[in-house]
């Protein structure tokens, strides 16, 4: 337990929060590498889940993907972009980017699949066009589940941003191989709190904002926010 | 590939401790969550802080995780034993909810049989219940099988055997077939061991197979 006080110390003391290799400025790396991936992602991945949940469309080869990808170890392929791209952030960001297309693009396509057929049918009969239906009913309704995805994505990817650091670039991750380096265990441990502290916190406002932007009224999507 | 075979041994020997990391931590985590999810199913005021706190500890990284672990238990940083517990508690996370959700989701009618014909609470646990919810604690227990092999790597950065030490030692020393082939036996082993809970479902159960279990 004397380490963890160590830990403690070293996280609370005043001049390793300062400077741009400081708490401050790393944490703000390391936030701003997750968001910036999950953007990404997101872009990639939101539009190809929704052609999938609006046509029923290549279903399987989104399965497929997104199985195969969880499977796809994410050390591995930050140290093979890492090779083939360089230091610095593009290696980081495309492996983060891998990691978090397969709960945005699931997300995606189940907020659709969780979309009762019925409604779909009714709007139909009512005249509502195939852009209407997408837009209307589908987008709004499906929305918790895609919440949901970007919520697990972004929690990948800030566990994982700690990895920056191992092929050269920022983020709290810095502290944790530093103190590897140098055998300085209360950076280390001082460090992982530090993310353990960020991803909980991060969690937290996905929760919340998922729980803000459900549509009122629906209450059968709401309970898959958690998952 | 002559990367490959000129290191067949060292090669063999990390799959090995992966598989002799990976596999206890998932054994041990479907072993801990059975309880734990049938805790949260019966108790209602056990059900939000068990999922909350189980959501909570998948959202530690692992890393981080992997270097506070020893504090708590008095291991040293490079020891298996952390990544082993760690892998344990994030397996748990994950199947207490599924174990829950698959017991939620047993038939009342079901359960109102059992009880008629006699069954005390233990057995009817077990020959009851814990079959009808067996399929959807499988796909929580194959969602956990992949992602252990898979976060099971990251122990290498600490220095911790496992095909993890493949992408470490290839991106130090600048051997791209080193990477690769780390990447190709993790995921293999991944797809492997989720292919053998599978098969091991369809035994346990038969009734399972004609209502297409799906891939």
């Amino acid at each position: 337990m004397n380490q963890l006080l160590e830990a403690v110390r070293w996280c609370l003391d005043p001049a390793h929060w300062d400077g741009p290799a400081g708490i401050a400025a790393r944490s703000v790396e390391h936030v701003g590498y997750t968001l910036l991936a999950v953007a990404i992602a997101a872009v990639i991945a939101v539009p190809v889940g929704w052609w999938v949940g609006h046509t029923g469309r290549g279903r399987g080869l989104a399965v497929a993907v997104s199985g195969a990808a969880r499977a796809l170890p994410t050390l591995g392929v930050l140290t093979l972009a890492g090779l083939l791209l360089g230091i610095g952030l593009a290696a980081p960001m495309t492996a983060f980017v891998i990691l978090a297309v397969p709960s945005i693009l699931a997300g995606a396509y189940a907020g659709f699949e969780a979309v009762d057929r019925r409604v779909i049918d009714a709007a139909r009969a009512q005249g509502y066009t195939g852009a209407q239906v997408l837009w209307q009913i589908e987008v709004p309704l499906g929305l918790p589940v895609l919440l949901g995805g970007l919520r697990s994505a972004a929690l990948q990817v800030v566990a994982t941003a700690t990895l920056a650091a191992y092929v050269g670039a920022g983020g709290l991750g810095r502290f944790l191989f530093l103190g590897l380096k140098t055998q300085d265990y209360a950076m280390m441990l001082g460090a992982s709190l530090l993310v353990v502290a960020l991803a909980v916190v991060l969690d937290g406002a996905f929760a919340a904002a998922g729980r803000a932007a459900v549509p009122r009224g629906v209450t059968v999507a709401r309970r898959l926010i958690t998952t | 590939m002559t990367w490959v075979l000129q290191n067949l041994p060292l090669i063999a020997d990390r799959t090995w401790a992966h598989l002799a990391t990976s596999l206890p931590a998932v054994l041990a985590a479907l072993v801990l969550a059975v309880p734990l999810g049938w805790l949260a199913h019966r108790y209602r005021p056990l059900n939000g802080p068990l999922l909350t706190g189980a959501g909570l500890l998948y959202a530690i990284p692992s890393l981080p995780l992997f270097i506070v672990l020893p504090v708590l238990i008095g291991t040293g940083v490079r020891d298996v034993v952390n990544v082993v517990v760690a892998l344990t508690l994030y397996g748990v996370a994950l199947l207490v909810r599924s174990v829950a959700d698959g017991l939620d989701g047993i038939p009342p009618e079901a359960r109102n049989a059992a009880v008629a014909l006699g069954y005390p609470p233990l057995r009817r646990f077990l020959a009851v219940d814990l079959p009808l919810a067996g399929p959807v604690i499988l796909s929580g227990l194959r969602v956990v099988a992949v992602s252990t092999v898979s976060l099971c790597t990251v122990g290498a950065v600490l220095g911790v055997p496992s095909l993890g030490l493949l992408f470490t030692d290839g991106f130090q020393r600048g051997i791209l077939a080193e990477i690769l082939t780390g990447i190709v036996l993790t995921a293999v082993l991944a797809l492997a061991l989720d292919r053998l809970i599978v098969l091991l479902g369809r035994l346990a159960m038969p009734w399972t197979r004609t209502a297409g279990a799906g891939a």
